[in-house]
């Protein structure tokens, strides 16, 4: 099974063998309220760990997404295009947004396990 | 700010309904319940209701002309018939905008000022300053209102509160009693839908909401919702698309502005249509589901020209649409332009408003 780790700015990464995919949690989501706009990154785009990956924006705000490791984008989820709802409806299942190929498996280090992440929540 | 803000008398049934809750205009308000989208289809589809018991309310009881109160307005009060309101600006001397406001003739002598929650002080002292006569009383706090909004409105009103709801026309009213008080019902709003503006004294409003969500097809929306109805019919709200510095001929507001009475501003407003306005309102719908937002720019190629003033998603169009002020110039229909802000960038094209007009509100 996928491995989920969390950021501080409340975006995951499943992963699995040598990619992830990439989304932002319940919690944010909830937060955020209605989504009406998900900004996918480009296939092929590389990015770095914790820069800006893609965009969001709900009825009340518009909030970049970081990239919670440093990759290549290899696929994204275009269903959100049409219905960034699903962010609302399933943010850690159906809602990923993009899938990246790996650069550096050690950087999960500055990441969250999924009680860590838990635990974090507690203290905002 | 959060703590000194005010609760409406309805404070306790937006905590058990577990609102989200903001201070707006110096009161304590529920901003959502089930969710801001959910709440918009709702009032465009059936019927919702809001808390509106922020908002300020006014007596003026005298004669009208002697007192002063004929001058302190874009519009004439005497020649409004009793039973029905106007809706206007109070000026100021520059022609900049104290406040828009609804009037409701209540008697020969008497009138009612329905002003905003956060410009209420200062309208009160305002109008007062002007007046030379008669009796002017703030009762912001003995009112509560409710708005009920939405095709099924009438419907609802007449089952719960009987049949002489019915016949009343768009900007007209009747007094009636509610609960064993007398109330105010307006078919008035701030949705583009049909609906009712109700004005009850404030120990009776929450008794009157429970009433009113008793019927299934009712269901209480937030001011988040409120916002996204307004702008879809292109209502202005005060303190982003208009305020002191801007005149109801900038704001593109001038049928509001009756040049053939006397009026505080109208000097500066007169001068200003000689000399030609340097900026106006322009709307536009975006070519995604992007929102403008507030403070976003207007671009036309690489030139700003202006900037939103209220932006959001539009349920009903599935695109971005906004207002905003662009200096003074030709836009027709379908001119491209292109919204930025940081890094966001949108391509918008020039619309008409409202950008919505499917809704029920003369049905």
């Amino acid at each position: 099974m996928a491995e989920m780790y969390f950021t501080k700015e409340h975006e995951w990464v499943k992963v699995s063998g040598n990619t992830g995919k990439v989304g932002i949690s319940d919690h944010a989501a909830h937060e955020l309220g209605d989504i009406t706009f998900v900004e996918l990154p480009k296939v092929g785009k590389t990015v770095k760990q914790f820069e800006v990956l893609a965009a969001i924006e709900s009825v009340k705000a518009a909030s970049d997404i970081f990239s919670p490791l440093s990759g290549k984008v290899i696929a994204v989820n275009d269903e959100l295009d049409a219905t960034p709802e699903v962010v609302n409806e399933s943010a850690e299942e159906k809602a990923w947004m993009a899938e990246i190929e790996i650069a550096d498996a050690a950087e999960l280090k500055n990441l969250m396990t999924q009680d860590q992440y838990t635990e974090y929540l507690k203290t905002l | 700010m959060e703590e000194q803000a005010i609760a409406t008398p309805i404070n306790s049934r937006h905590r058990d309904l577990k609102a989200l809750m903001a201070p707006f205009g110096g009161w304590d308000m529920p901003i959502q319940y089930e969710g801001i989208i959910a709440e918009h289809a709702w009032c465009r589809q059936k019927a919702a209701l809001f808390d509106i018991c922020h908002m300020g309310e006014f007596l003026f009881q005298g004669d009208f002309e002697s007192g002063g109160l004929e001058d302190v307005f874009t519009f004439s009060v005497k020649t409004i018939p009793v039973g029905r309101s106007r809706y206007g600006f109070l000026l100021n001397e520059q022609g900049g905008i104290i406040d828009d406001l609804i009037v409701f003739r209540l008697a020969e002598d008497k009138v009612m000022v329905v002003v905003n929650a956060a410009t209420a002080p200062n309208d009160f002292d305002a109008i007062k300053q002007r007046l030379r006569g008669g009796t002017f009383t703030n009762i912001t706090d003995q009112t509560g209102k409710l708005d009920i909004q939405g095709p099924l409105a009438r419907d609802v009103m007449v089952a719960a509160l009987g049949g002489q709801v019915a016949a009343i026309p768009y900007f007209k009213f009747i007094t009636m009693d509610i609960l064993g008080v007398e109330a105010i019902v307006s078919r008035t709003g701030y949705t583009g839908e049909l609906g009712y503006e109700i004005f009850i004294p404030a120990e009776k409003v929450c008794q009157l909401w429970d009433l009113l969500l008793q019927d299934e097809r009712v269901k209480p929306a937030g001011l988040g919702a409120r916002d996204v109805l307004r702008l879809e019919v292109g209502y202005s709200l005060y303190g982003s698309d208009i305020d002191e510095v801007t005149t109801p001929l900038e704001a593109g507001l001038g049928a509001f502005v009756n040049f053939d009475k006397n009026f505080v501003g109208k000097d500066a407003l007169l001068k200003q249509k000689e000399t030609g306005i340097t900026r106006q309102k322009i709307a536009f719908q975006v070519s995604s589901r992007r929102s403008p937002r507030h403070h976003y720019e207007i671009f036309s190629g690489d030139r700003q020209i202006g900037a939103v003033t209220s932006g959001v998603f539009s349920p009903m169009l599935g695109c971005g649409i906004g207002i905003g002020f662009a200096e003074s110039g030709d836009y027709p229909l379908g001119t491209q332009l292109t919204i930025r802000h940081e890094r966001v960038s949108m391509e918008a094209v020039v619309c008409e408003v409202p950008f919505y007009g499917g809704g029920s509100l003369r049905s």
